[in-house]
């Protein structure tokens, strides 16, 4: 989740919901969102929500550490039992992101989860997923993971180059992510993520295409690639403005985005989502699904985003003052935003046209749809679906997909 | 402490012996209206604890910016120290102080006797104040030199007093020597105009004739006039007449300025006051017209009057298209006062609904745009400024050009421009880059002159055109800032002129059309293609970028299709930021103008159209 938090209303102090936001909820999937925000070093590119420190310290004195983390973060779970009341629906994805997640014991995302199927009790067929970083995990590590309950896991490999790597601050050799798989292949998980970063400066093609033959010889079940985004305020932007590093071009990302897709979709693996591709359907991250349907989400740990029924709020940030409200018996919601109806027709624009599947047609006004006949035209948008009443992307169209989004919403 | 004259003679019933019309002639910061504080302070017509710095001016611009655009006239008595027993009534008329309004000027000191040449003891004089001392003399002004500021450490009353008896024509010793700040020396320089400025002569018996020198709009009092009586007497409640439109009024009041108006029963011959006739427009009371009684009036009108004429014309366009109503509501207001003020409405492909309005000058232009932003809260973008051309083509016919974009196609026979004579005064050591800026111009040297030992008087012939755009700024720059200019129009010249277009994507963009002179197209084509390239963000398809004189590309860049426009996370904690992203983009896309299918920033237009440099040369020059 980005560093920056978005201006909202302030949070009850008990975190209680408005009604509306429960009403119907059984029809909606719930998923939960675990954040660990410990990282061993910064990246240069990341503007996450995390810390390198192992012990920090909030405004009134609490501590928070690595070591008592597991336990703070279930305080967040069990007020969400309280929120959510006779809530009764199991939970059906539990993601665990960071941060670094691996840096805790096993046995702490274990708890974690724990809490989670205690208070809530998931679903038969949970999709339940950490993110894992190939230096910190080892075939004993993965096995508790995986007898704990995880049954999907996400190795941030990024590139299979030294030199790219380098640029990315990404401390792990090339070639462990790959045996990660392996091993993770053994641990038993039924689902392993591949996370590339493309258009880093100082990447060629040549190492774009290296990092997916080695991506793809690893065979995971799915790939996840993403242009670099250079965030204001991270030590990359900063060596970018100081010319230390070239910036890369938008037509560079495009040239890579592209020999991905190509790559990706010969050796069988299908995009589902712009950046997102799975060999199957049951590939897919259903959890990452949940964010882009407008599902219901409880997200924990500090500057977390959730989202009930048309109720968005998010956490503080900082771990000290997390631990110090969820020590106090308070929600740690540092704001929220009730959305309005146009807000989330807007929302599900935004996010479902990124999809495969893209969007029905029928949540589109006059000047969106007749933008849609356009894009349609402009080959932007596929004709098959269209003419099914959906709008969905071309491959030209996923690389301009918020041009097209900005022209729908209308 | 001020003496309170005795016996001060009431209007209409002054002898004309007994007043003196003076103005006063100064450079920006020469002091005038500190010495007006002054003279209003001794004449006692201003009491001590209600006196503020530059008591006459009164619009916030022109306190803000030191100049002073409308001019006001103020009645002082004043009794000479050799002889306290005549109470003499001195009419101090102030006059704009700038080029553009040369006109006004010269009907201010046709209102007068006689002026007060007052000059910066540490600077000299300048270009401007040069030229109104010139146009001073034309009206056989008596001019009585004076040197301010002589408690400033830099003075030089030396240096300048012998600079100001060679152009006055006069001894050193006659320069007077004042501090406008301390009031040392004031009181001598009005003794000074006692003695030396001669009495007004007009016929007592005669029609009542009266010049118009400025007419300015109240709005609670609709039009106050001022004049001042040549022959005859105007008397409260009679009915007047314009003579340049034969239109009626009736007087509802008379008076005079001291310097609050205040009513009397009238104006006699040599006298100078306010008209109020309750006409609610100044184009209905004229710079210059001659007012006489309705009957038994005046069968001639005096001479000079002039309907101003418009120099330099910009297209000026609300930000927001829904705000054009207020522009036009704006300028509406603004043209009660302003009889120089021209506009009509235009329509531009790319700027939308706006106004092309005539300015007397590019100071006149600044004010009026600064005065619509401030004072009615409106964000306008202007067009390069342009100034009017004759086309005369091959059959004969000919065309006014106001708008660039209005340039006649087909076969042209010659294009006229206008020239303006232009007065530059400058260190010596600066001939040189003043020369090379002016040829670069396509100036004409018509002569040289030194005013003293290290300062010059040059004299160009130059297109009016070429110095409404950044010429001020780069005559400043290049004599760090010791030059001063000024110019009046002499006519106009044929010249090998051409328009400039700017395609974007095969469309022409008019609001970006020029004219140029030949010579200078290529580059201005070059320069304007480059920019746009720079400012136009990439669209969903290749645009060329292309600058043509009619058929003839003389310039092209390409803007490439954007292949990418995508963000590539969108996550749960994204979302939010993602959709405020989506709301700041589409005001943004708001802003966008349509040039044909490209979206083109206004910013773009801005960058190109407002052209600091020409915004620049007008503030520079105030």
């Amino acid at each position: 989740m980005p560093s920056a938090l978005p201006d909202g209303e302030p949070v009850p102090a008990d975190g209680a919901l408005p009604t509306s936001a429960l009403a119907g909820a059984a029809d909606r999937p719930l998923g939960f969102y675990l954040h660990v925000p410990y990282c061993a070093t910064r990246c240069g590119y990341c503007d996450f929500n995390t810390y390198t420190a192992t012990e920090l310290r909030g405004s009134g004195g609490v501590l928070a550490s690595r070591d008592n983390y597991a336990e703070t973060l279930i305080d967040e779970i069990r007020l969400a039992r309280k929120v959510l009341g006779d809530d009764p629906r199991p939970v059906r994805t539990v993601f665990v992101g960071g941060g670094t997640p691996t840096l805790l014991a096993a046995g702490d995302l274990v708890r974690m989860l724990g809490a989670v199927r205690e208070e809530f009790g998931l679903a038969a067929d949970a999709e339940v997923t950490t993110e894992a970083n190939p230096e910190s995990v080892d075939p004993a590590y993965l096995a508790a993971l995986r007898e704990g309950g995880f049954n999907r896991i996400s190795f941030g490999m990024q590139s299979a180059r030294q030199h790219v790597l380098r640029v990315l601050d990404r401390t792990h050799t090339p070639g462990r992510p790959e045996a990660c798989v392996a091993e993770a292949r053994a641990a038993g998980f039924d689902h392993v993520n591949l996370d590339l970063i493309y258009g880093t400066p100082g990447e060629s093609d040549d190492d774009w295409r290296a990092s997916l033959d080695a991506a793809l010889g690893a065979g995971p079940d799915h790939v996840s690639a993403y242009a670099l985004i250079v965030e204001e305020g991270t030590q990359l932007a900063r060596r970018i403005r100081r010319g230390e590093v070239p910036m890369t071009d938008d037509d560079v990302h495009a040239d890579r985005y592209l020999i991905a897709e190509e790559m990706l979709s010969a050796a069988g693996y299908h995009w589902y989502e712009v950046s997102n591709w799975a060999t199957s359907e049951a590939g897919r991250c259903l959890h990452n699904e949940l964010y882009w349907r407008g599902a219901d989400w409880w997200g924990a740990g500090p500057g977390a985003h959730s989202h009930v029924g048309g109720v968005r709020w998010w956490n503080v940030k900082h771990p000290g003052a997390y631990a110090g409200a969820l020590a106090e018996g308070r929600s740690p919601g540092a704001g929220r935003e009730l959305l309005s109806d146009e807000d989330r027709r807007v929302e599900r624009i935004l996010l479902e046209l990124r999809l495969r599947e893209g969007v029905p047609l029928s949540l589109l006004k006059g000047a969106g749809l007749g933008a849609s006949r356009r894009a349609l035209t402009e080959g932007l948008l596929e004709s098959g679906p269209y003419g099914e009443g959906r709008a969905a992307l071309t491959l030209r169209g996923r690389l301009l997909a918020d041009a097209v989004v900005r022209d729908l919403v209308d | 402490m001020p003496a309170i004259p005795s016996h001060v003679p009431e209007p209409s019933r002054t002898d004309p012996a007994l007043i003196r019309n003076f103005c006063i002639i100064a450079h920006i910061d020469h002091g005038k209206s500190t010495l007006a504080d002054r003279m209003l302070q001794l004449t006692g017509v201003v009491e001590q604890r209600q006196m503020r710095a530059q008591y006459l001016d009164r619009m916030d611009i022109e306190r803000e910016r030191g100049i002073t655009i409308k001019s006001q006239a103020v009645r002082l008595p004043w009794a000479p120290t050799h002889d306290k027993g005549s109470t003499h009534i001195l009419n101090m008329i102030d006059t704009p102080g700038h080029v553009d309004f040369t006109y006004e000027v010269s009907r201010s000191l046709a209102a007068c006797e006689g002026t007060i040449l007052l000059v910066d003891a540490a600077q000299g004089i300048e270009a401007q104040t040069l030229a109104n001392l010139y146009l001073a003399m034309e009206n056989d002004l008596t001019i009585i030199p004076v040197l301010n500021k002589i408690d400033l450490p830099a003075a030089q009353p030396e240096k300048f007093a012998e600079e100001l008896a060679n152009l006055v024509g006069c001894d050193p010793d006659d320069v007077l020597k004042v501090s406008a700040k301390t009031g040392l020396g004031v009181e001598a320089l009005l003794d000074r105009v006692v003695a030396d400025v001669p009495a007004p002569v007009g016929v007592k018996d005669a029609p009542a004739r009266a010049m118009i020198f400025d007419s300015v709009y109240d709005s609670y009092r609709g039009v106050v006039t001022y004049v001042r009586v040549i022959d005859g007497q105007l008397n409260k409640r009679e009915r007047i007449r314009m003579m340049s439109t034969g239109a009626t009024h009736e007087l509802l009041e008379i008076g005079t300025n001291s310097p609050e108006m205040l009513p009397a029963d009238g104006l006699g011959v040599g006298e100078v006051g306010y008209l109020i006739t309750g006409v609610k427009d100044v184009r209905q009371s004229k710079v210059g017209d001659t007012v006489t009684s309705q009957s038994k009036g005046a069968e001639e009108a005096l001479g000079g009057y002039k309907d101003p004429k418009p120099m330099v014309f910009s297209g000026l366009y609300p930000l927001d298209g829904s705000d054009y109503p207020e522009l036009r509501e704006a300028l509406d207001k603004l043209q009660l006062n302003d009889a120089a003020l021209v506009y009509e409405p235009e329509t531009s492909a790319a700027l939308g609904f706006g106004f092309r309005v005539g300015f007397l000058g590019l100071l006149h232009l600044d004010v009026i745009r600064e005065r619509l932003e401030r004072e009615f809260g409106l964000d306008l973008i202007a067009t390069a400024p342009n100034v009017v051309y004759r086309v005369v083509m091959e059959d004969g016919t000919e065309h006014t050009v106001t708008n660039p974009s209005e340039f006649p196609e087909g076969k042209i026979n010659e294009v006229y421009e206008p020239v303006v004579r232009a007065t530059i005064l400058a260190p010596s050591e600066f001939i040189g880059s003043i020369m090379e800026l002016c040829q670069n111009r396509r100036g004409v040297l018509l002569g040289m002159d030194y005013l003293s030992e290290d300062r010059v008087e040059i004299r160009y012939t130059l297109p009016l055109a070429e110095i409404v755009f950044d010429f001020f700024d780069q005559l400043k720059s290049k004599t760090r800032g010791y030059a001063s200019l000024d110019y009046e129009p002499t006519g106009e010249q044929t010249s090998s002129l051409v328009k400039v277009d700017i395609l974007l994507h095969g469309d022409k963009v008019d609001a970006f059309s020029a004219i140029t002179h030949k010579d200078q197209a290529y580059a201005y084509g070059v320069r304007l293609v480059a920019k746009l390239k720079e400012l136009i963000p990439r669209q969903a398809f290749e645009v060329p970028v292309q600058a043509a004189i009619g058929s003839r590309v003389i310039a092209r860049e390409t803007i490439r299709a954007i292949r990418k426009d995508v963000l590539a996370k969108c996550y749960g904690g994204d979302i939010s930021r993602k959709r405020k992203l989506l709301e700041k983009q589409k005001e943004g896309k708001k802003r966008m103008k349509m040039v044909g299918s490209v979206e083109v920033p206004q910013e773009a237009f801005i960058a190109v159209l407002s052209s600091d440099d020409s915004a620049g040369s007008a503030k520079g020059k105030k």
